[in-house]
């Protein structure tokens, strides 16, 4: 069995990252030249790691899926950044920023790893100012902040409602001065299809180029999969359709763990779905919760006569709205964080109160914030969100309330690493939404990007030299090793096995079916009977698909293929995130358990048995996986129950 | 590949200067000819202040000059563009809103216009600049020719007495006012004197000024041709 | 919705490629274009064919990677929407639609409806960021920026690069995108030191890269499904200017 060590410096918890640097491992300038990173993925966190290796001199290798490092999916983040700046004066700071990240992921996150992110959090805004980031300002030219939810105190940057869209340029800018300079070579639409250990340590990948077709291998010191989260599990979801969590399934096998899979991120503000076809869901920033209230009928009647389309929203009166977020929480209101935003709407839809003609919506009234602010300040401020929501809609959400549901947004667990974000497969590291480490049971708004940028620009200069000190004798890998053989042979025979089926069905439906399994069963609610019967379900979908999947045998670009790659891992991700649903009883933050709730419906946590980290370990196909428990222990905060009213 | 020469943004300033002294020059042309109508001999002095003199000529080598850059460029640039727009063409093509006709064709327009120009140089430079010039040279010119060299006012009569005359030059003067609407604001643009709050209002400025200079031109032809009695 | 779609279709970049006419039915109203093509495609799938390539991701409007030239139009005819974005409700019932890929000679195909736009990746790698490190930098607040300022360099920075300025302009230039890049950066102190040793790279490299020139017809500003304006290009000019005629008299 092995040992989980999360390798936490010593020393109290404001110093440790201090710590950590003053005694980490170097390598010297002219050893880093003979040394190679492989990144996988251009997002946040990739594209910063990958610009921050060149500069620092080491050859880096760095893939993305897309046409282009710029399309990675950070670049849809709309509403901003977190900081612990205190810029506003309003009793912000480091401790309070790692408090809230703390409380807001229900007390599942590493103390350690938290407080480091608090503290580069202010390292981020610098960098990106310096990067020429347009964030808003205020009239005397200083940045501008706004509140997010799960905070007391304003400390989210922003730019516009595309302040990942921002960020990524940002870093793709960095990116790009590298790849001009020579450090960084860059690899476009290419996946990630294997990691190949070399004596057990990560020593490079076999990649499919997409346009080609053809395997290609690709061989370094140490490897980084910065390759997002697999929401996409679940089919809808606010997601691109090219976001995967292949890369780090193939880890998983490879033998790093699975940390936490079960906890995900359902947003509570997302354009309702319309209809079997869709093929993902739209998000509708979190920052309109700062000015906009989100209520349904009072009346159960009202709510059927607006499903028919026999009243309109306006028609209901102010006395007969239910602001129920206002109502259960008076402290926090519209900005409780996402996981209680959601469970809310979904509790009183499921009661009968939701609207739209599905009744699985809950509107986002933007009436007071106009008569209060005026029209004019309310399109500055969320007016590319507007436009977007009628777009898609046809609806003038400053005519009507917007209708807004919870939707799949965000996945908390991931690989498991160190403090160093190394897996555990040596000289494997992973970042940002791939790896498990910050963000515990809930991710608060305006986290995802601080912590992806920190991952990549400030943490993984520091721990990868740590890794590679002992390295620098290692010669350069060749890649016609056994190794590499062995991989790549059995992703191909993966490949002419699903080419053979010639089945029915197409992936997508395959695919679709998965997405409600997953939505139903392990969704926003979960129980033990729905997961244990989620779990027979998806593996009898899995040996469907293996038997029945339509997967054309054409050479070259295959896009049917890729999917079918990706679909067939989610079959299996599918079911190891059941598995930890049913394993972990107990609500925590994004994990809800309808057994263990209190009287008036918040999540109860187990503190006593269920305060660690489940990290899960491969064993083999149909295999059950091995849970290990990393104990989480809080000797900087006071651990409880959450409580936004 | 590649977009050879010079850079692209120099290219455009050439094209840019080019274009926007011949503007000067055009509103110089307009007013000269505005005395035309007001007083026909004042309009026949400014002929002979025009003749074959050092200055004058001076001018009109390097109004050429700038006609055979501004048309060189033009070619130029049209075949790089072409050759950058790639050989497979698109088989539906829809009118950009607010994009205007002429802005996508000025290579034809011009070409109008400088067909327009020889005509133009035939009726009127032949028969007085030139003349002039070839008599300084010494060489043989009719001396009845000679006589009428500054009689600016003999010749507009002459040419704009005649209906289908008229006609020509108003055409050839209504794709000059398409080039010079296009044209106007585009030389702002290319040498960057624009800006959010300045572009609107330049692209109104050059629309009102191509239209002015057009006018005072067609002024002159409808006048000669319409109210002034042909003189026999 | 039953609709008629024609729709390019080329296997390779050397393959000459035609257009096939498609007949698709009970296209729900509410669906997107690119969901159409989903469906589409899902059809093809079950009858053995070949589906239709095409780049897409995000599916929100931001990510860039959707672009279709629609009816004459890119990312089809209306205002500041893009392909992703289009819905099926703007088309009527028996429509016939005209699907094409990006044609610019900057951006071979692919396959299908596909392109290569790796020329627009190219030139940012030339210049459009601001050089400066991971870390050792100066407190953010420490550099005020006048908020006009601040608004237009946003305004310019909403790029997403999609290349639907190139695609339309009938001169296949690429003005449009490398002076939003440049805008955004020349509008804030910190990207004005090195402005005039970015801007001439930035266009060097659009030469070299077989861009076309501009000649201010405006195509780029009215189909980019961004907004970004024209006036963007004119900073660009200016500041290009500045750089080869009046810095060296600085020196």
């Amino acid at each position: 069995m092995k040992e989980l060590n999360s390798k936490i410096p010593a020393g109290p918890l404001a110093e440790k990252w201090t710590n950590y640097k003053a005694h980490q491992n170097l390598v010297n300038p002219a050893n880093k030249r003979k040394l190679d990173i492989i990144v996988i993925g251009t997002g946040l966190a990739g594209a910063s790691a990958a610009a921050s290796f060149g500069e620092m001199g080491f050859n880096v290798k760095v893939f993305c899926i897309q046409d282009s490092p710029r399309r990675a999916h950070s670049i849809a983040a709309q509403g901003g950044i977190n900081a612990a700046k205190n810029y506003p004066n309003d009793g912000d700071s480091v401790y309070r920023l790692f408090y809230d990240t703390i409380k807001g992921g229900d007390y599942r996150a590493r103390e350690a790893n938290v407080y480091r992110l608090a503290e580069l959090s202010n390292n981020i805004i610098d960098q990106c100012v310096a990067q020429g980031i347009p964030f808003a300002r205020e009239y005397g030219g200083l940045l501008a902040n706004r509140s997010f939810g799960g905070a007391q105190v304003s400390r989210t940057f922003y730019a516009r409602g595309q302040t990942g869209q921002q960020l990524l340029l940002g870093a793709y800018g960095a990116l790009s001065k590298e790849i001009e300079k020579g450090t960084v070579k860059m690899y476009a639409r290419r996946e990630m299809m294997d990691v190949v250990l070399v004596d057990g340590r990560a020593r490079g990948v076999i990649m499919r180029n997409l346009v080609t077709g053809e395997l290609e291998r690709y061989a370094a010191h140490a490897v980084v999969i910065a390759s997002g989260g697999y929401g996409r599990v679940f089919f809808l979801s606010t997601n691109a359709m090219s976001s995967n969590g292949s890369a780090e399934w193939q880890a998983y096998k490879r033998g790093a763990m699975m940390a936490n899979p079960c906890f995900t991120q359902i947003h509570p503000t997302c354009i309702p779905v319309h209809g079997d076809y869709q093929s993902k869901l739209t998000l509708m920033s979190e920052s309109l919760r700062n000015d906009g209230r989100i209520w349904v009928p009072k009346d159960e009647k009202d709510a059927k006569r607006l499903a028919k389309g026999e009243i309109k929203a306006t028609d209901i009166p102010e006395e007969k709205r239910d602001y129920y977020l206002e109502r259960r929480y008076p402290a926090f209101g519209n900005l409780v964080p996402r996981d209680v935003a959601s469970r809310a709407a979904k509790e009183r839809c499921d009661a009968g109160f939701g609207v739209n003609n599905t009744g699985l919506a809950v509107y986002l009234d933007f009436k007071e914030a106009i008569g209060r602010l005026g029209e004019k300040v309310v399109e500055e401020k969320y007016g590319n969100l507007f436009e977007m929501y009628e777009r898609i809609t046809d609806d003038n959400p400053y005519k009507t309330p917007m209708m807004i549901y919870p939707a799949v947004h965000y996945t908390m667990g991931g690989l498991w690493v160190d403090y160093e974000l190394q897996t555990t497969i040596p000289g494997l590291f992973a970042a940002g939404e791939a790896n498990f480490s910050d963000h515990g049971a809930n991710r608060l708004g305006a986290s995802a990007l601080m912590q992806g940028l920190s991952d990549g620009y400030f943490i993984l200069p520091y721990t990868m030299q740590n890794y590679l000190a002992d390295q620098i004798g290692v010669p350069r890998f060749q890649t016609n090793t056994a190794e590499f053989d062995e991989a790549e042979k059995q992703i191909r025979e993966k490949i002419n096995r699903l080419m053979a089926i010639n089945g029915k069905k197409t992936v997508d439906s395959f695919h679709r079916r998965l997405g409600l399994i997953m939505w139903n069963k392990v969704g926003m609610a979960r129980n033990e009977a729905g997961l244990k019967q989620a779990i027979e379900e998806i593996k009898a979908l899995r040996a469907e698909f293996w038997k029945d999947v339509k997967v054309p045998a054409t050479s070259g670009m295959n896009n049917e293929l890729e999917k079918a790659l990706r679909v067939a891992d989610f079959l299996e991700m599918g079911e190891l995130m059941a598995r930890d649903a049913l394993m972990r009883n107990e609500s925590c933050g994004g994990h809800f358990r309808e057994e263990f709730q209190t009287q008036d419906g918040e999540a109860m946590r187990n503190d006593a048995e269920y305060s660690f980290v489940a990290a899960y370990e491969y064993q083999g196909p149909d295999a059950e996986p091995v849970l290990y428990k990393e104990p989480l222990k809080f000797e900087n905060v006071e651990v409880k129950q959450r409580n936004y009213k | 590949m590649g977009n050879k020469g010079l850079s692209s943004i120099t290219k455009k300033l050439i094209m840019a200067i080019t274009g926007g002294a011949m503007v000067f020059f055009l509103l110089f042309h307009a007013s000269m000819n505005l005395v035309a109508i007001i007083k026909p001999e004042g309009y026949n002095k400014i002929c002979e202040f025009l003749g074959a003199n050092w200055y004058a000529l001076v001018a009109t080598v390097g109004l050429a000059a700038l006609m055979v850059v501004h048309l060189v460029y033009a070619f130029i640039l049209s075949l790089q563009n072409y050759r950058a727009r790639g050989k497979q063409r698109y088989a539906v093509v829809e009118k950009q809103e607010g994009v205007s006709w002429a802005s996508k064709n000025m290579l034809v327009i011009g070409m109008i216009v400088l067909v327009g120009l020889v005509v133009h140089l035939i009726n009127f430079w032949a028969k007085m600049q030139l003349p002039e010039v070839l008599h300084k040279l010494g060489f043989e010119v009719n001396k009845a020719v000679l006589d009428n060299a500054t009689n600016g006012v003999h010749y507009i009569v002459n040419t704009f007495s005649c209906w289908w005359y008229s006609v020509i030059y108003l055409v050839w003067l209504f794709f000059l006012w398409l080039h010079l609407d296009h044209g106007i604001a585009s030389v702002m643009q290319s040498i960057g004197w624009s800006n959010h709050v300045w572009q609107k209002r330049i692209e109104c400025i050059g629309k009102i000024f191509a239209i002015l200079i057009v006018l005072m031109f067609a002024s002159v032809v409808i006048y000669y041709w319409l109210i002034v009695p042909p003189v026999a | 919705m039953k609709l008629t779609l024609k729709i390019w279709r080329q296997k390779n970049n050397l393959d000459k490629g035609k257009f096939v006419t498609y007949n698709v039915d009970n296209i729900p109203e509410e669906a997107s274009f690119l969901e159409m093509l989903d469906i589409l495609n899902e059809s093809l799938v079950v009858k053995g064919e070949d589906p239709v390539t095409f780049d897409h991701d995000c599916r929100e409007g931001i990510c860039g990677a959707c672009g279709l030239y629609i009816n004459g139009h890119p990312h089809g005819k209306f205002k500041n929407t893009t392909t992703c974005q289009l819905h099926m409700r703007k088309f009527k019932d028996g429509d016939t639609i005209t699907i094409e890929p990006w044609r610019s000679e900057a951006f071979p195909i692919i396959k299908d409806l596909m392109v290569d736009r790796s020329a627009l990746d190219r030139l940012i790698q030339s210049g459009g960021y601001i050089s400066v490190r991971t870390g050792g930098v100066p407190d953010a607040n420490s550099i005020p920026v006048n908020k006009h300022d601040a608004d237009l360099s946003m305004d310019a920075a909403s790029c997403i690069g999609c290349g639907a300025c190139v695609a339309t302009c009938k001169n296949g230039s690429a003005m449009l995108f490398v002076s939003a890049k440049f805008s955004q950066l020349a509008l804030l102190p910190q990207g004005q030191v090195e402005a005039y040793e970015r801007v001439q790279k930035m266009v060097k490299r659009m030469d070299e890269l077989g861009f076309g020139n501009c000649s201010n017809t405006y195509a780029c500003m009215a189909e980019c499904p961004k907004g970004i304006s024209v006036t963007n290009i004119a900073r660009m000019n200016r500041q290009f200017l500045a750089a080869k005629i009046a810095e060296p008299l600085k020196k």
